[in-house]
């Protein structure tokens, strides 16, 4: 082998031993409070799902493939509510096109020189809140071409961790005293209920939170089929046009 | 065409499939296509995203309102209650979503114990 080749081929071991290293940060990371806090809303998820009526390999692959708990929960909200499969997916659609812009604020951030654009689309599936936010919030200390390595740790174990949740908590949930029940299917609401207002960007984000609280119950009493479309679209609409008249008084 | 309505095993997967996978790794598909290409303050975002935070909120409400399993057969006023209160600690104490979600299983299993 001459020197050079020696050389590349070192440099190899070093970059794939460093990726190693990165890669298993970025499982350690799953394991946080973020991980926790998303580890007893799922706990609270596979509840649900196992009242809906849905079996343990059904709420496991449901985990799996769609992966960000509120389009989970509202694919559960639709199931119990007896919408249809196209009804369903335009209301799981709608609460989750935000998916987008946390991606493409993250691309960015991720990617490195050489990173092909096959390992960005399949890195993408694991993008949901929690993962989202420890990335961007911690990409920024990491050398650029160890970010794609961490997130695979961080995205998949995060993925990983709550399958695995939520299949014990369906095989035990049955042995469970009804008060510990009770209390379990409080989880994700709670979760939701701090996480959600947290999260809003701007004022527009608590006043959407707070006609969707009224406005979802409301409209399962009159279209059960239809009730989170239509408290989704009004309720954020209403809080559109809150968001442009209060910026209008401001400009003023 | 609802969840239940066709009995074979693989249709309950199929659903799960298109109303769940298909709508959500879509968005996360076309946000690597457009990666760096959308400003995050565009104003199409903020519509977005009050659609989607009130979407989730609907389900809250319903979940908290017409709750299943063993939390159907607990009181109106103390789920919301409970809630309430784990809301407000969230809000008070220093907006930890861990403080919240405690307060919030406290009260409802006080509640609980005491009627």
């Amino acid at each position: 082998m001459s020197d050079e080749a020696t050389a590349i081929s070192l440099d190899a071991e070093a970059d794939t031993a460093g990726r190693l290293v990165w890669y298993l940060r970025g499982v350690r990371a799953a394991f946080s409070v973020p991980g926790l806090l998303l580890a007893s809303a799922h706990i609270g998820f596979a509840g649900l799902a196992k009242e809906a009526g849905l079996t343990l390999v059904q709420t496991v692959f449901m985990t799996g493939t769609v992966w960000a708990l509120p389009a989970n929960v509202v694919l559960i909200g639709g199931i119990l509510s007896g919408a249809s499969l196209p009804a369903a997916a335009f209301a799981v659609a709608l609460s989750s096109v935000r998916l987008m812009p946390m991606v493409v604020a993250l691309v960015p951030e991720l990617k490195g020189t050489r990173t092909p654009k096959w390992f960005l689309y399949f890195l993408s599936h694991f993008v949901a809140v929690t993962s989202w936010v420890l990335a961007m919030e911690r990409l920024g200390g990491i050398p650029r071409e160890m970010r794609t390595s961490y997130y695979a740790g961080l995205g998949p174990t995060l993925v990983l961790v709550n399958m695995v949740v939520v299949a014990v908590v369906f095989l035990l949930a049955d042995s469970l005293p009804p008060t510990v029940a009770a209390a379990l299917f409080l989880l994700t609401p709670m979760y939701f209920l701090t996480s959600l207002w947290g999260s809003a960007r701007e004022r527009a984000g608590h006043v959407a939170m707070v006609l969707g609280l009224v406005l979802g119950p409301a409209f399962h009493l009159i279209w059960p089929g239809f009730d989170l479309l239509l408290a989704g679209l009004i309720g954020g609409g209403g809080a559109y046009i809150f968001h442009h008249m209060t910026r209008k008084r401001a400009a003023r | 065409m609802t969840f239940g309505s066709i009995d074979a095993w693989w249709w309950p997967f199929l659903f799960i499939l298109v109303a769940g996978w298909l709508a959500t790794d879509a968005w996360r598909f076309l946000g690597v296509y457009f990666g760096g290409r959308i400003s995050e303050d565009s104003d199409v975002l903020v519509l977005v995203r009050t659609v989607a935070t009130a979407l989730v909120a609907a389900v809250i409400g319903n979940l908290i309102i017409f709750p299943s399993g063993e939390l159907a057969g607990t009181p109106v006023g103390l789920r919301i209650g409970a809630a309430a209160i784990g809301f407000a600690a969230y809000m008070l104490l220093g907006r930890r979503v861990l403080v919240g979600i405690i307060a919030g299983e406290v009260a409802l299993l006080a509640g609980l114990y005491l009627l």
